[in-house]
């Protein structure tokens, strides 16, 4: 397969910039699982309809098993492995789904974080039914959403100052 | 070992043991991107493999022409059946003593099956190797109906059983006919029917879903021919048998195979079985010499490895006029699709249905299954249940409901009447169980008064009377379940899996610093088994859970199990766990006896150690005593602290629970709005509440699914439609409902610690919740029965049929 046509990829990804030749058709999903060895962003579908490879791009989410990494050119990425602060700590989504227990496999949780940190950056205090729509394109199989309702919830109280009652069920 | 003198309070919450809402374990890896699943691995020199499927449900296979392929740079490999005749693995068993092709021999029973295995450098160049191979195929005539399947003209549709009318589970009726499977007196059950002052017949059909965990099957194999060793990663419910499998088709010794289960992306029953992905990328490892990656995409996951249910039961309760049960007589008519690949123990090839007389006392009953063969995929698992027990919950609480219109009872009222009491535990049910415990009148009164049930009765019949009076066009239905199931397969005396038996295992060892590793024969994905298994051992041992790894998956490390599905692994695992905790217990007694200079009947246990009865400032934690064993264990005692068990339980464990579901039908859409539902589950002792309420949460939103519109459907050719998730109903979060959960503690008598298992008790009792509440919706306007799934199209045409649309 030497005589495959590549193309130059440049994207910053977690923060780090980084070059690589692809072919057009790589997905961008399988570029960061196995170019560069990022297998937290999972493949669920390949269809756009579960989420589970949702990565933050320029500031929105994207399935990204839907984009070509050649279209992420000059492109900065972010994914689950880049979501913890920079000082190691964990961020206020992860924690929350810890804390309000919503996870199981944790097969869609990567994506369902990455979706959800978007969601709270455009919008910090999400009532119930905001999080509901705003995670609906991402599935989950384990959870049944509730408690992943409220980790989104604890994450936004924590992040606006605010302490999270609730417990999880 | 110095600690500041803290209360027993302290002692026993820092140990974070059993009935604990312990943080999971797991998260900290699964919430960084850290997990470690199947497609995650990736090995030196690795190669992938793909399968072509069949684009026809039933034909012959003229030709297969591959020489395109085998010249695309980057393929390395096409494997059909002629490849794997020399091998004997062009056909595998399956767990129902059935076989099944790997790679389709001569001809296809299914769309979709597989015909060759493609294996190149990538999964682009697998795909685009597909795409030129070339099948000729030859049409044959198709069967989709299982009540088609034994029409006298039917066409053949398994020609390798020629010729053989006994199968694995008795005589075949027809050429197309697997097993009939009976179980009851059949000459009394037909009595109290005469006799009967009421009866109610009708056919419930459960329709064909699927479990479709969020990552699909595959696997990662590589052989050594060096060391002539196989090692392969896989998704397993079940890496023990796996590997068993795998060495009796191979012939590669057993203990020159690793299986290795990592973390799996949920399972709920389609990981239990052995796919032809799995024995294709063996065969290409050692073929080709370099290590084969096998992924499904989820089109072959919906369309291919397994489906659930498909079981037409036809139903008949007979009871005296007052609403008192008498007989119950069930027939089954079981599509088991294109090869008998049910995921059932050996000898029960229609699982454990005959769980069907419910949590009623049924004085005598009889069930007959008869399994046959359509042209669709082959299984008939578990999906998110013990064998076949959700179809015997949907059959027995949809029957009740049945039964209570025609009586013009109340169907929670008639519940009552016929629950099994408490003090008739243990009880023989009329189709050969013994139940273990239960108290289901305390479950059911305070389930009504936590929804105030008769309040909704009585908003639910002035609806009615405003919708006969035009005044909406809403109907409001409550759905009743009250569930009774059958988990924890099982006693070797009546289950085994390929001839071994269905016990399981752990294996506990403390270090010298009083840290401990323990591994267990069950398989979690999902589950939470490495937090709530050590919460187990911190309980039995007073060591704290955060001191305690748990290891699962590898074969070549944990004790041999049967692996995690049917809810069995609390009732089994869990068992084999606090069994061999206690095994350790004892020999600590002993060592603390000798440390502390007394008899070791003059010790007692307290918390995290024993101390000297009538003398607590004298004692040793189990810290103390673990060192001790390494450094100065009693003279004539073996040194170290460590114990296996291996459980075989006495019976099954019986959980039940009280279900209701309040929806609002809008007969001029079909959409149902769930108002509320409320889930009470009695699981035993529960060891973490926090990973039960998330189970029961996750069961009730399959549940939710499945009654509400998952199906997997196939036209008239044989064609599936629909396997995508673009038209295969999941659920997002903006449909769920929101689940009310409760419950009650009635621990197994016969279980070490109590527990039960609850992992599937909701999708168990939730899909007859959902479906009687569509169905007592309707019930005033004159509908008996709607079958599933219910969504909007087919609720709105059940509306239509019963002319309120005029």
């Amino acid at each position: 397969m030497s005589d495959v046509q590549t193309y130059p990829v440049t994207v910053t990804v977690n923060g780090k910039k980084i070059q690589r030749f692809v072919e057009s058709r790589t997905l961008l999903i399988h570029f960061l699982r196995e170019e560069l060895n990022l297998t937290g962003s999972h493949i669920g579908c390949e269809t756009s309809h579960c989420g589970a490879c949702t990565v933050e791009i320029d500031g929105t989410s994207v399935k990204s098993c839907t984009m070509f990494a050649v279209q992420a050119n000059g492109a900065v990425v972010n994914t689950v492995e880049g979501l913890a602060n920079s000082d190691g700590t964990l961020h206020a989504l992860q924690e929350g789904f810890r804390q309000m227990h919503g996870l199981q496999c944790g097969f869609c949780t990567p994506g369902m974080l990455m979706r959800a940190k978007v969601l709270l950056s455009e919008n910090p205090d999400p009532t119930e039914e905001e999080i509901r729509h705003g995670i609906a394109g991402n599935l989950c199989r384990c959870t049944g959403y509730q408690n992943i309702v409220k980790a989104i919830q604890y994450a936004a109280a924590k992040l606006n100052g605010r302490t999270y009652q609730e417990a999880a069920e | 070992m110095n600690e500041m003198v803290i209360t027993r309070e302290q002692r026993e919450a820092r140990l974070e043991g059993m009935g604990c809402k312990r943080k999971r374990v797991e998260d900290v890896r699964f919430t960084q991107g850290r997990g470690n699943y199947v497609d995650d691995i990736k090995m030196p020199n690795m190669v992938h493999g793909d399968f072509v499927r069949s684009q026809y449900a039933h034909a012959k296979i003229v030709k297969i022409d591959a020489s395109k392929a085998k010249a695309l740079p980057g393929v390395i490999a096409v494997l059909t059946a002629e490849d794997l005749k020399p091998l004997g693995l062009h056909w595998m068993p399956t767990l129902a003593g059935d076989v099944q092709a790997v790679l389709a021999d001569g001809k296809v029973c299914f769309q979709n099956q597989e015909i060759a295995f493609v294996v190149a450098e990538n999964r682009y160049i697998t795909d685009d190797a597909i795409q030129l191979i070339e099948v000729e195929y030859e049409e044959l005539p198709v069967v989709v109906d299982p009540f088609q399947s034994m029409a006298p003209d039917a066409p053949v549709l398994r020609p390798d059983l020629d010729g053989k009318m006994t199968g694995a589970h008795g005589p075949r009726k027809h050429h197309n006919h697997i097993f009939e499977w009976t179980i009851g007196d059949q000459s009394a059950t037909d009595l109290a029917f005469e006799t009967a002052d009421v009866t109610v017949k009708e056919m419930l059909s459960y329709h064909r879903t699927h479990p479709s965990p969020l990552e699909t099957c595959q696997c990662l194999a590589s052989f050594d021919k060096i060391k002539g060793e196989l090692t392969v990663y896989g998704t397993f419910q079940a890496p023990h048998v796996i590997r068993t499998v795998a060495s009796l088709l191979s012939k590669i010794p057993e203990h020159k195979i690793h299986v290795i289960a990592p973390d799996i992306g949920g399972g709920f029953g389609n990981k239990v079985g052995a796919y032809a992905g799995y024995i294709c990328s063996i065969v290409a490892t050692i073929v080709t010499g370099v290590p084969v990656k096998w992924v499904e995409d989820r089109m072959e996951n919906l369309s291919t490895t397994s489906f659930a249910r498909d079981y037409h039961m036809t139903t008949e309760i007979a009871a005296t006029k007052d609403g008192k049960v008498t007989g119950l007589r069930v027939h089954v008519l079981a599509d088991h699709g294109a090869f008998d690949a049910c995921a059932d123990p050996s000898k029960w090839p229609a699982g454990f249905m005959n769980i069907v007389t419910g949590s009623y006392d049924f004085p005598t009953a009889h069930l007959a299954v008869d399994g046959v063969y359509t042209n669709k995929a082959p299984g008939g698992v578990a999906y998110r249940c013990s064998f076949r027990v959700t179809e015997a919950a949907y059959c027995i609480e949809r029957g009740m409901d049945i039964l209570a219109q025609k009586l013009g009872m109340d169907p929670a009222d008639l519940r009552l009447k016929n629950f099994i009491r408490r003090e008739q535990f243990p009880y023989q049910s009329a189709l050969g169980w013994e139940y273990d415990s239960g108290d289901y009148h305390t479950a059911m009164n305070k389930a009504m008064e936590a929804i105030s049930y008769r309040a909704l009765r009585a908003e639910q019949k002035a609806k009615q009377e405003a919708f006969r009076r035009g005044e909406t066009r809403e109907i409001m239905g409550i759905g009743v379940s009250f569930f009774t199931e059958i988990v924890g397969a099982g006693p070797s005396k009546n289950c085994d899996i390929l001839g071994v038996a269905m016990f399981d295992s752990a294996e506990i060892r403390i270090h010298p610093t009083g840290s401990i590793i323990a591994r267990m024969g069950s398989k979690s994905q999902g589950q939470g088994h490495e937090t709530t298994w050590a919460q187990i051992i911190a309980t039995e041992l007073g060591i704290p859970a955060d001191d305690i790894m748990i290891e699962e998956g590898n074969t070549d490390t944990a004790p041999y199990g049967l692996g995690t599905y049917g809810s069995r692994s609390t009732p089994v695992a869990g068992a084999a766990i606090a069994m061999a905790a206690r095994k350790i217990k004892n020999k600590a007694q002993m060592i603390a006896a000798h440390l502390l200079e007394v008899s070791e009947y003059d010790l007692e246990w307290d918390i995290d150690g024993f101390r000297v009865k009538g003398n607590p400032e004298r004692s040793k934690t189990m810290k103390e005593i673990a060192w001790a064993s390494y450094n100065s264990p009693p003279p004539g005692l073996e040194p170290g602290l460590e114990a296996v068990n291996y459980y075989d339980p006495p019976n099954m464990t019986y959980p039940f629970g009280a279900y209701f579901c309040v929806m609002d039908i809008d007969v001029d859409t079909g959409v149902a709005k769930i108002r509320r539902f409320y889930a009470l589950d009695d699981c035993g002792t529960r060891i973490n509440p926090m990973i039960i309420e998330g189970q029961v949460h996750g069961g009730l939103t399959e549940a939710f699914a499945i009654a509400m519109g998952q199906e997997i459907k196939y036209d008239e050719l044989g064609n599936v439609v629909g396997a995508s998730f673009m038209d295969f109903f999941i659920p997002t979060a903006v449909e769920t409902p929101h689940w009310e959960t409760d419950h009650t503690v009635t621990p197994s008598p016969h279980h070490p610690i109590g527990a039960k298992g609850v992992g599937e008790s909701p999708n168990v009792g939730g899909v007859p919740a959902f479906s009687n509440a569509v169905n007592d919706a309707f019930g005033f306007l004159g509908s008996t029965h709607i079958q599933m799934p219910h969504d909007a199209w087919r609720v709105w045409e059940a509306a239509k049929k019963l002319g309120v649309h005029a």
